[in-house]
């Protein structure tokens, strides 16, 4: 009975492990589990879940703390078997608020009344649109690199592009570039590259167009680079998992990390 | 100075230095210490190991370990003091212009001291800046957009009330705008890191230059398309430099950005003393040479050149420094010091 009862904890453990694999960070576009954010997971037999985390400083911006912490609420909750999430954030200026507003499932704005003017829908898609652009540049670098023709590529559509033949490391940077897509507007008969307007590329102007978008994905490589180094420098080395990759293509780093 | 192996000089302007007080006796609350800890981790975390420095010194190194880290061991031949108050988390505050000043009273030739506003103080602020430019004869200020005042987290440079310190400074001749952004600006749920308020503020005040210090960091990207669109704005190396021990490939790539999209009359170089020591800075970056894929990619080059303006020239004319007749001065210091 102890020992089954256990393995349904270690079980559902990892279940909740799993979920949160899949919140990210919005302004670095990585799993906030990859990141080290996340420190311990406690669940009970009657299905509460406990989850801890911190960041890499004290100042780390409000809006983003409160995002990851409702964010991992929102994807554990989805468990069947989850009967409450608790989130707790560590040694940061807005603590106590956010894991109060998370615990009662209030939204941004309720949490920090006069202190915000609104919700962080604006926030949030300004860095999907980003994240989006870094997915895309890496994308399009990739194929360009693999003799695909700009001028074929940008009549592709979302479907072509999703069944396009590739290797597999080029197959995850489709299927991670798939999952931004959307944040631009998305059909299935809608060419698959477009800019964070919407607007088709133009294949005369491509390198140029790449050119520009190149600065975000130096910027949140750069990014990451940094908050990686202050969290290991405030909680000890070996707190998080300390990435060896090489600019300027981090996601196609990790890609092709994965697929071997 | 500095001088290059074929014996040429080379002038070094550090456009930010700090002399501050993060000791425990001159902490207010948790949030000071939060501050002080923070700094300590960029330092321990980007560093070269035999230039850590153990937390006492760095919570308040004092006057002359500051004066022979930049001068002696280090390669400045000036530098510029950027004032951080932060008054509501220490009680003499962090890093003043009237502690700044002490340290220009015992070494002229060495030190620009600049001044800083908060556009929260209303009327008295503008008082305190006539004051300030009274008495040392301020040509820049210092603006770190994040500091708490009371329940205020922050402001921006769009905010009503800040036009009129822009003014004030055209009237007075403090022509150079440095601007820190940090985070936590209210409304919250904004991205506390926007740049785009500089974007307004240089383009309404094109007699102003506006130095963002670490280039916009985390907003690189941002800062970038910014600073190509206006040209009275300028990119202060402080946090971007150290990269170049750490991570030297992310530097080789932000640095060719900048000099691709801004360009090599616009970048300063600033060490951020004392989370940094000039010493290491300089000697890696006069050694660095962006890899050629990087430099076939954007087309652009770090030669000799382009390093002599990041490190002395672009500071010199926006803070109208003679070089020759400065070189000159220290020199005479100098002898006049053996003597």
């Amino acid at each position: 009975m102890t020992i089954m009862a256990a393995d349904v904890t270690v079980e559902r453990t990892a279940e909740v492990w799993a979920r949160l694999e899949s919140v990210i960070d919005p302004e670095l576009d990585e799993s906030v589990t990859e990141l080290g954010f996340v420190t311990s997971v406690g669940v009970d037999a009657g299905g509460q879940v406990r989850i801890d985390f911190r960041l890499p400083t004290y100042w780390c911006a409000a809006n983003f703390a409160f995002l990851m912490a409702d964010d991992m609420r929102i994807a554990v909750a989805a468990l069947p078997w989850v009967e409450k999430v608790t989130v707790g954030l560590g040694e940061h200026m807005y603590a106590d608020e956010i894991n109060r507003g998370v615990a009662a499932g209030l939204s941004f704005q309720a949490t920090f009344g006069s202190e915000a003017s609104g919700e962080l829908e604006e926030v949030r898609r300004t860095f999907m649109v980003k994240a989006f652009q870094r997915r895309q540049e890496v994308l399009l670098t990739y194929l360009l690199d693999h003799g695909h023709e700009a001028a074929v590529l940008l009549r592709v559509t979302v479907a072509e592009l999703a069944a396009l033949s590739c290797d597999s490391a080029g197959h995850r940077l489709i299927v991670r570039y798939l999952e931004r897509r959307p944040v631009v507007g998305s059909h299935a008969d809608d060419r698959a590259f477009v800019d964070q307007d919407g607007a088709l590329l133009d294949a005369g102007q491509i390198h140029a167009y790449l050119r520009a978008l190149r600065r975000v994905g130096v910027n949140a490589e750069f990014n990451s680079a940094l908050c990686r180094g202050l969290l290991a420098t405030r909680y000890g080395p070996g707190c998080a998992p300390q990435v060896e990759v090489k600019p300027v293509h981090f996601v196609r780093s990790i890609g092709v990390a994965r697929s071997n | 100075m500095y001088r290059t192996t074929d014996g040429e000089e080379i002038f070094i302007i550090d456009g930010h230095v700090h002399l501050w007080d993060g000791s425990k006796a001159n902490l207010k609350n948790v949030h000071g210490q939060q501050f002080i800890d923070c700094f300590y981790a960029y330092h321990s975390n980007l560093s070269p190991k035999e230039y850590l420095w153990p937390k006492e010194k760095f919570d308040k190194y004092g006057e002359e370990a500051m004066y022979s880290d930049l001068f002696v061991t280090g390669y400045d031949d000036m530098a510029i003091c950027q004032p951080t108050y932060l008054t509501d988390f220490y009680k003499n505050g962090f890093n003043t212009t009237e502690s700044n000043y002490v340290l220009k009273g015992k070494y002229p030739n060495r030190f620009i001291v600049n001044g800083a506003f908060d556009p929260r103080d209303g009327e008295a602020g503008l008082d305190r800046l006539d004051e300030l430019s009274e008495r040392y004869k301020i040509q820049g200020v210092k603006l770190y957009t994040a500091e708490w005042r009371g329940d205020s987290k922050g402001y921006k440079l769009s905010d009503p009330g800040v036009q009129r310190y822009f003014e004030r400074c055209e009237k007075l001749g403090i022509k150079n705008i440095h601007v820190h952004k940090g985070p936590t600006i209210l409304p919250l749920n904004r991205d506390a890191f926007d740049v785009a308020d500089v974007d307004d503020a240089a383009t309404s005040f094109q007699n102003l230059n506006f130095i963002v210090e670490h280039c916009g960091l985390p907003r690189l990207d941002d800062f970038c398309w910014i600073a190509t669109q206006e040209t009275n704005v300028y990119g202060g190396l402080a946090v971007v430099l150290p990269f170049i021990h750490t991570r030297p490939e992310y530097f080789a790539h932000v640095i060719s950005e900048l000099l691709f999209w801004i360009g090599e009359d616009k970048i300063l170089y600033g060490s951020d003393y004392g989370i940094w020591s000039p010493k290491w800075l300089i000697e890696k970056f006069m050694a660095f040479e962006l890899p050629e894929s990087v430099s076939k990619e954007t087309g652009v080059q770090l030669s000799l050149t382009a390093k002599k303006k990041i490190l002395g020239l672009n500071a010199a004319r926006l803070y109208g420094i003679d070089i020759d007749a400065q070189k000159k001065l220290l020199a005479d210091t100098r002898q006049t010091a053996t003597v």
